[in-house]
């Protein structure tokens, strides 16, 4: 009967749910920490974070940004310091999203949206330049034309900043940096983040349980 | 007109144009049954393994096929340089006329038992709903399903390539071995029956589910002729002709275009035939309860559901089970199936006999078992002996 145990198993299989995501029709809720295509960040008043530092550039394996900063004119500065990026280019062909380059940057001025779906036909459109990474006034990221988009995936473009600690230590968490939506700051902990004070809390209450559970 | 198959009263009009509207309504049928039992299998199997499955061309993804179709016309025709021309051409054409062929002898409907012969009336002539009734109709579709081999052994010996030509030496192996085991479950039929003519076999089960010659030939010759129609098919577990891990895509490893289509499309009218022809020796045909009306109309929707029921079991098998080894193939045919079937045959044509010539039962079972017992013994022997020499062998090397 061994053999037959087998065709009750697919039997029961056609009425079983699906597990398959029709892709394009449906798409899954993507991981917080995901790596899309990068934005480049605005303040609330419309300033750029961009200083034109150039460690993203220093910082990338890939060699595929450039920067060239350029002093702010004293009348009508684009970012608040000294100086600005005057250009930056992200070239998509040789991106590995690895995150470093949004790490390395000082000001929170690129973070990497969720947004993926960008396939481009030339090796023009693979170069972004500094005018389709940066925000709109509204602090969402510029639609391409190439770029596939579903309705509100722009809303969820903001990315995690500094998934390691400022320092590099990896054990680091409590504040779990955030950036994007013209907004920064520290933001509610996610999956495998603590809240600092909640976690001192309870750390607390448990030790006085602990006390309590001891002198019985 | 109605058992006079050979048109021995001559010829006229009218007999040609039931004739053209028999082959034509056959042919289409057999080609949208076979889209559809495309899609059929590739929707089951994809429940089958919680997936969707084709979707998007079409309603439910109906028009898949057609669509696949379509682009297999556009695609190039290539030919290995290796190849032979002349026989490369013409093997898919073997595989596509044979499937064909073999499904006109099927009788698809027509009421049969209380007075009724199985006939229709279509423009004042009485006629089967068979394209041909041959007074050798069973052996049309043996020898149909044994020059199929030919196709798939030619394509692959002309490709000039070694995965076709291993793919297509198996397959011949493989339907040699089970056409013995398919032949022998048929005979049983046939002796029950008495006749060869598939009308005949149809009439002889007419009258209730009893009288079905799965109940009285005891359901092994059914086992048999199922396990050896799904070898002789290539279909999973037996699909070693075409194993993609092994020989890439088998015999049709080489093809490509409207020829490799032509292959797909016999591999798969040849599936819908073989259920045609299980249901016609086991299964009583078109037989099944005239609920209102049009005597007609209701044979053919049994006869249909019938054959969707074995479609579906055809599938299930390929979703189900594993395929085997090779020698694990041979094992089952020629060590397992054909001696079953062989002491079947024997055990049927007796009582058979018993019953037509009035003999004594203890003698005649008598000697059943005793032939039955030598027999397993003679076997049981000729294994051991085999193992032996195996096994001599394995320490040689």
């Amino acid at each position: 009967m061994g053999y037959l145990a087998g065709f009750k198993v697919t039997f029961k299989k056609l009425f079983e749910e699906r597990v398959t995501t029709e892709y394009p029709k449906e798409k899954r809720p993507k991981p917080p920490r995901f790596h899309g295509r990068h934005v480049l960040n605005r303040y609330e008043d419309g300033m750029e974070k961009c200083i034109g530092c150039e460690l993203c550039a220093g910082v990338c394996p890939a060699r595929c940004i450039y920067v060239r900063g350029a002093d702010n004119s004293e009348t009508d500065p684009v970012s608040p310091g000294e100086r600005y990026g005057y250009v930056y280019e992200i070239n998509y062909l040789r991106c590995i999203h690895c995150d470093l380059c949004v790490e390395a940057c000082p000001t929170e001025a690129i973070t990497e949206s969720k947004l993926f779906e960008f396939s481009f036909s030339n090796r023009a459109d693979a170069i972004y330049t500094k005018d389709e990474l940066v925000v709109g006034d509204d602090g969402l990221p510029q639609r391409q034309p190439w770029e596939l988009w579903h309705e509100g995936d722009d809303l969820a473009t903001s990315g995690w900043m500094r998934a390691t600690a400022p320092s590099g230590n990896p054990d680091y968490e409590n504040r779990a940096g955030w950036s994007g939506e013209l907004g920064y700051g520290v933001r509610a902990p996610e999956m495998g983040q603590h809240d600092r004070q909640e976690q001192e809390k309870s750390d607390s209450t448990a030790e006085a349980d602990g006390h309590s559970g001891a002198s019985h | 007109m109605t058992g006079d198959p050979l048109y021995l009263d001559g010829v006229d009009l009218t007999d040609l144009g039931i004739m053209l509207i028999k082959v034509l309504v056959a042919f289409t049928f057999l080609l949208v049954a076979t889209m559809f039992m495309v899609w059929f299998e590739r929707k089951l199997i994809s429940d089958m393994q919680n997936r969707i499955g084709p979707n998007v061309a079409g309603p439910w993804g109906l028009l898949q096929t057609f669509a696949d179709g379509v682009k297999f016309f556009f695609k190039e025709d290539l030919r290995p340089e290796n190849a032979d021309p002349l026989v490369f051409r013409l093997a898919p054409y073997i595989s596509a006329v044979t499937a064909f062929l073999s499904f006109a002898v099927v009788p698809i409907g027509g009421s049969f038992g209380g007075g009724d012969s199985g006939t229709v009336t279509i423009f004042g002539r009485e006629t089967f709903l068979q394209v041909a009734d041959p007074p050798v109709g069973i052996l049309l579709l043996l020898a149909m399903s044994s020059i199929a081999v030919y196709g798939v052994m030619l394509a692959g010996w002309a490709s000039g390539s070694k995965y076709p030509l291993i793919g297509s030496v198996r397959a011949s192996a493989q339907a040699i071995s089970y056409e013995a085991a398919l032949g022998m479950a048929t005979v049983v039929v046939v002796v029950l029956a008495g006749t060869l003519s598939t009308h005949g076999i149809v009439a002889a089960q007419s009258g209730g589910i009893t009288r079905w010659f799965l109940i009285s030939s005891g359901i092994v010759p059914f086992l048999v002729f199922l396990i050896a129609a799904t070898a002789e098919l290539n279909r999973p577990p037996f699909d070693l002709v075409e194993a993609e891990q092994e020989l890439v895509g088998g015999f049709h490893t080489e093809y490509s275009s409207i020829r490799f289509a032509l292959f797909f499309l016999a591999e798969f009218m040849n599936v819908i035939t073989m259920s045609a022809i299980m249901v016609t020796l086991f299964f009583g045909g078109p037989a099944g309860p005239i609920l209102f009306g049009m005597t007609w109309f209701w044979p053919t929707v049994w006869f249909l559901l019938k054959v969707l029921a074995f479609l579906f079991v055809f599938v299930w098998f390929r979703a189900t089970l594993p395929r085997l080894r090779y020698d694990q193939l041979m094992h089952l045919g020629w060590k397992l199936l054909i001696p079953l079937i062989l002491f079947w045959l024997m055990f049927i044509s007796l009582k058979e006999l018993r019953a037509a010539y009035d003999w004594n039962w203890l003698v005649t079972y008598g000697a059943a078992i005793v032939a039955l017992a030598v027999g397993t013994a003679l076997l049981l022997a000729a294994l051991r002996a085999g193992d032996r020499v195996y096994q001599e062998e394995l320490e040689d090397a």
